[in-house]
């Protein structure tokens, strides 16, 4: 009873300077809605949390100077040779202080880990459409976040200042010289002088531990607030509409899973990092500009544009007095470009398309959604072909073909596999709507045969239930081209009219394209029946149009 | 700005009274609840309205009741007090106890270990990283696991449904922000006295760039520095790693590289990364010589400049014309030089013309002859730009 007292003091205490019980109790019981791809989120926090502290903790030693000292540590091998201080400091982290490789390892593999939920992630939210409208703006924030996420993580592991992230550096260098006008003064000033140098090191620090962790924390902070403001989207389901959102409370519910995720998280990188060895430097050596080793690979997450690289042809003239190096920078923004760019404009260009403006909190089945669906894998191709070529020359020699081959093979399906991959998925989206509908009509097959009258076997189905019936026929229902509506001969109104409204035409039909819901389904009636079949309340349906068709024709005019 | 979530907004009527956002002010219901129920409360103290998805029947049944009966809220119980299988869930908290009650033996153990495993050696790093990550991993793991027992198993299953609203304004909290700013405008005097707001303008430029300016001296300008190397007539090819001077005859194994750098600047890294030089030795008769270079002139593209070697030796640049990674591999039976960033690959008998990727120039090469102490020297500088293209290279 004690505790009860004490608690209520110091809730005392907050509320009388704060009034926060009214806004906190809210607080407690806000909603969140289960699924296992949310997690996704969160791995990205908690391994970011996960870096500050391990971060935190290699700067007590690491020192971020490019002097030269020689090496008298405990590592045997390089005993006596000349080195950086930033790599002997490394080495001091590895082999002198107690617990410091377990942080270095942990550090880098929660770096790996990091990104690979951001793509996860942002896999994720593409494929639900749980970016369309209210959360463009959390879209926009992820592209950033990914974006900063790989020069944080380029700059960390370049700070060693080991064989292998000096050739980082050095390609770096490369590639601002390429760029046209600026790019010389750019390296110049980056590397206060021809590279090497020995600005960089403390330069890369003080961005890697500083600037972009306060920006990524900045972000972070917004992005979760707006997810909260705005609340979480949910998986279709019984009792699941655009205007509620159904879970189980942030307490203790939410509280206490989110805790364990993060429990979780820590120890698969603890994991990681006492059986599997991540960026043994000492093996590498340190940094000197005549040194090289076969298979040297960066990051994964730099992968792709390690392959970008690699791929594109040998393109390069001297125009105007001038020498325009296209066979780096075209590689080095073009792909990336098209992806970032790609995924932010997406969002905006789909509204454009279908003159969707209305919120979606429900979120999509990804084969409904066929084009959608289609083009995030053609998009995934694109990248996986490029990240793989980054790794080719691994892949030649698992494979013993040789390595020309797998550039050329790059070089081809760079342009063919996402095509492929689009017109594939789009079939696999349409054939697994089919199935859909075939068991909307049919129902689910029981199993049981039995002999009619006639003589003839039929195997008994029974409908679906009701959980299977809300998500089957969740839809989100797209208000029809105006140009559609309008009847023969009429002019079509404006914004339909020209090339551009051909092209708009064009496209909505293309975006559009799905099977439709048998007859008794059809609209998105389907969340109607599952919200009758609780006995929820019918009064907040309509306050938001989208998923219910006919509503949402009627706000359409508007614009 | 059209919007298709003005219609039908229910709770136009009393949001007004609310301020933003909504969960610190505690106006979670807003809208949920009819107007008319609502009227009749103070405001704050509206009855929270949730709509139960799979509640169990007990709870079902309260709320039901304090729905229609307006009961206040303090009688509302959403979340059930006990689990749902009360048998199972003491089984499982004997569990649970298990789990945080090892999970702490083994925070423990980390300690224990950190104090008596030391570094110092590989042997003992290897040992300190076993014995500190796995306890520090048993421990989340075993945190996390009794945490997910503890919220599946002891706590009772609930579904609430909380309603959402449209994210967008009333149209008349729209106007009445309208309003507010236009009238925080008017009174700024901004709009109506232009010369304030130009000259303001005028001046937010200058602040804009200045810092721009600050940056100016993070390095030097480029100038012509890229164009050349230390390399000058008369520097001996010391070889990279023991830096001692190297002769022909002693360079004699035809298919070797090594690689070298210039005399007093092997240990200068800024000097090496662009006057690594790769020698090879050849068989006589494998080099494909062109025209002999004419003193100053351009190099001689695809062939090897044969008043440049010495004895069929050869040293080009070691520097990737790509990027600048050191082309280091060297492949005898072919002859093929390769970069093992983005494999570009020279042909090191004709010239080191590229063969293969993204690299568009050959490897330069230095010309080179012998000192009158027979050791192999520079005969004059790169006669070209070495490493990765630049902007200012033609
Ligand atoms: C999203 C955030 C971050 C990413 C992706 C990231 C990534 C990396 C990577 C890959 C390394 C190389 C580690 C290695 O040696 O194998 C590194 C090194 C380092 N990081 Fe981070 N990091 C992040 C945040 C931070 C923060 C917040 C700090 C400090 C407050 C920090 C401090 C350091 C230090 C001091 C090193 C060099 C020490 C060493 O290499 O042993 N990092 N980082
Ligand atoms: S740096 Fe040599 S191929 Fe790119």
């Amino acid at each position: 009873m004690s505790v009860e007292r004490a608690l209520e003091g110091v809730g005392t205490f907050l509320d009388d300077r704060l009034h926060g019980a009214r806004g906190v109790r809210v607080l407690l019981r806000k909603v969140f809605p289960d699924h296992w791809s949310f997690l996704l989120g969160e791995i990205i926090l908690y391994s970011f949390i996960i870096l500050l502290l391990t971060g935190t903790f290699l700067t007590l030693w690491f020192q971020p100077s490019m002097t030269d000292v020689i090496y008298h540590g405990s590592y045997i091998p390089l005993r006596g040779v000349r080195m950086s201080e930033a790599y002997a400091s490394t080495l001091n982290i590895s082999f002198d202080v107690r617990g410091g490789l377990l942080m270095r390892e942990i550090h880098h593999w929660a770096a790996d880990l990091f990104m690979a939920a951001i793509m996860a992630h942002m896999i994720r939210v593409f494929f639900t459409g749980a970016y369309r409208k209210p959360r463009e703006i959390n879209w926009l924030i992820g592209i950033v976040l990914f974006t900063l996420g790989m020069f944080e993580g380029l700059f960390g592991y370049s700070l060693p200042d080991d064989l292998l992230s000096g050739a980082g550096l050095r390609i770096t260098e490369g590639i601002l010289q390429s760029l046209p006008i600026v790019g010389t003064y750019l390296a110049f000033f980056l590397f206060g002088g021809p590279f090497p140098g020995h600005e960089i090191i403390p330069r890369l620090y003080i961005l890697h531990v500083l600037v972009i962790p306060g920006l990524i924390l900045a972000l972070v902070t917004v992005h979760l607030f707006l997810m909260f403001h705005q609340k979480h989207t949910q998986m279709p389901g019984k009792g699941r509409t655009n205007t509620n959102v159904v879970g189980s409370p942030m307490y203790p519910y939410f509280m206490a899973k989110t805790g364990a995720f993060f429990f979780f998280t820590f120890a698969a990188l603890a994991l990681a990092a006492t059986f599997a060895q991540i960026n043994p430097i000492w093996l590498y050596g340190p940094y000197n500009p005549v040194a090289m080793s076969a298979g040297s690979q960066p990051d994964f997450y730099m992968g792709a544009l390690e392959g970008s690289l690699r791929m594109f042809p040998a393109w390069q003239w001297v125009m105007f007095g001038h020498t325009w190096a296209f066979n780096v920078f075209v590689p080095a923004l073009l792909p990336l470009g098209i992806i970032f760019g790609g995924a932010a404009i997406w969002p905006f260009l789909e509204q454009w398309i279908t003159g969707d403006r209305s919120e979606h909190h429900l979120n999509d089945r990804p084969r409904n959604a066929p084009t959608r669906t289609a083009l995030g894998i053609a998009m995934i191709t694109f990248y996986g072909v490029l990240w793989a070529e980054g790794a080719n020359d691994i892949i030649a020699n698992h494979l013993d073909i040789s390595l020309y081959l797998t550039t050329w093979i790059a070089r081809v399906a760079w342009l063919v596999a996402p095509i492929l991959a689009y017109i594939i998925t789009k079939r696999i989206c349409l054939g697994l709507q089919r199935k859909d509908r075939h068991l909307l009509e049919h129902g689910v097959e029981t199993g049981i045969i039995r002999q009619l009258p006639g003589g003839e076997f039929i195997e008994e189905t029974r409908p679906v239930d009701e959980e299977a019936l809300a998500v089957l026929t969740s839809r989100s229902e797209l208000p029809p081209l105006p140009s559609l509506e309008a009847a023969e001969g009429e002019v079509p109104p404006p914004g339909m009219r020209g090339a551009l409204g051909k092209v708009r035409e064009r496209l909505y039909n293309v975006v559009t394209e799905s099977v439709p819901l048998p007859e008794s389904h059809g609209n998105g009636h389907g969340n109607g029946h599952a919200l009758e079949a609780v006995g929820a309340d019918e009064h907040g349906q309509g306050s938001l149009p989208a998923g219910t068709g006919t509503e949402q024709r009627g706000g359409q005019d508007q614009h | 700005m059209s919007d298709t979530n003005s219609p039908g907004q229910p709770d136009s009527g009393n949001s007004g009274e609310l301020s933003w956002p909504e969960y610190l002010t505690g106006g979670e219901s807003r809208g949920a609840v009819p107007p008319g129920a609502q009227a009749a409360e103070p405001e704050g103290h509206a009855a929270p309205h949730r709509v139960i998805g799979t509640p169990p029947p007990a709870v079902a049944r309260k709320l039901l009741a304090a729905d229609g009966g307006g009961i206040s809220r303090e009688t509302v119980r959403e979340l059930p007090a006990e689990p749902d299988d009360p048998r199972r869930a003491k089984r499982v908290e004997k569990l649970v106890a298990a789990c945080f009650l090892v999970a702490g033996l083994a925070g423990l153990a980390f300690m224990v270990f950190y104090g008596t495993i030391g570094v110092g050696s590989i042997t003992n790093v290897l040992h300190s990283n076993l014995a500190l990550g796995g306890s520090m991993a048993l421990m989340f793991l075993l945190l996390g696991i009794g945490t997910v027992l503890w919220v599946r198993h002891l706590m009772p299953t609930v579904e609430l449904a909380e309603d959402r609203h449209p994210m967008a304004a009333t149209p008349q909290e729209r106007a009445a922000f309208k309003e507010t700013f236009q009238e925080g405008a008017e009174a700024s005097q901004f709009v109506k006295r232009p010369i304030i707001r130009r000259s303001l303008i005028a001046a937010t430029i200058p602040m804009a760039v200045a810092p721009i300016f600050l940056l100016r001296d993070m390095g030097p300008l480029p100038g012509t520095s890229l164009d050349t190397t230390v390399w000058r007539k008369g520097l001996r090819l010391l070889v990279y790693g023991t830096g001692r001077p190297i002769s022909a005859a002693e360079f004699n194994s035809p298919g070797a590289l090594i690689s070298v750098g210039p005399e007093g600047y092997l240990d200068n890294d800024n000097a090496m990364a662009k006057a690594a030089v790769s020698l090879i030795k050849f068989r006589p008769g494998e080099l494909v010589y062109g025209p002999p270079a004419r003193p100053g002139g351009p190099s001689v593209r695809d062939k090897v400049v044969p008043n440049w070697t010495v004895d069929n030796i050869v040293a080009y640049s070691k520097i990737c014309t790509h990027l600048g990674c050191p082309a280091a591999l060297y492949e005898q039976t072919t002859h093929r030089i390769l970069c093992p960033c983005h494999q570009s690959t020279f042909l090191a008998t004709e010239g080191a013309k590229v063969i293969f990727g993204p690299a568009t120039r050959p490897l330069p090469q230095l010309p080179i002859g012998v000192d009158s102490e027979g050791y192999l020297i520079a005969t004059g500088p790169f006669n070209e730009p070495v490493g990765p293209s630049f902007w200012e290279r033609s």
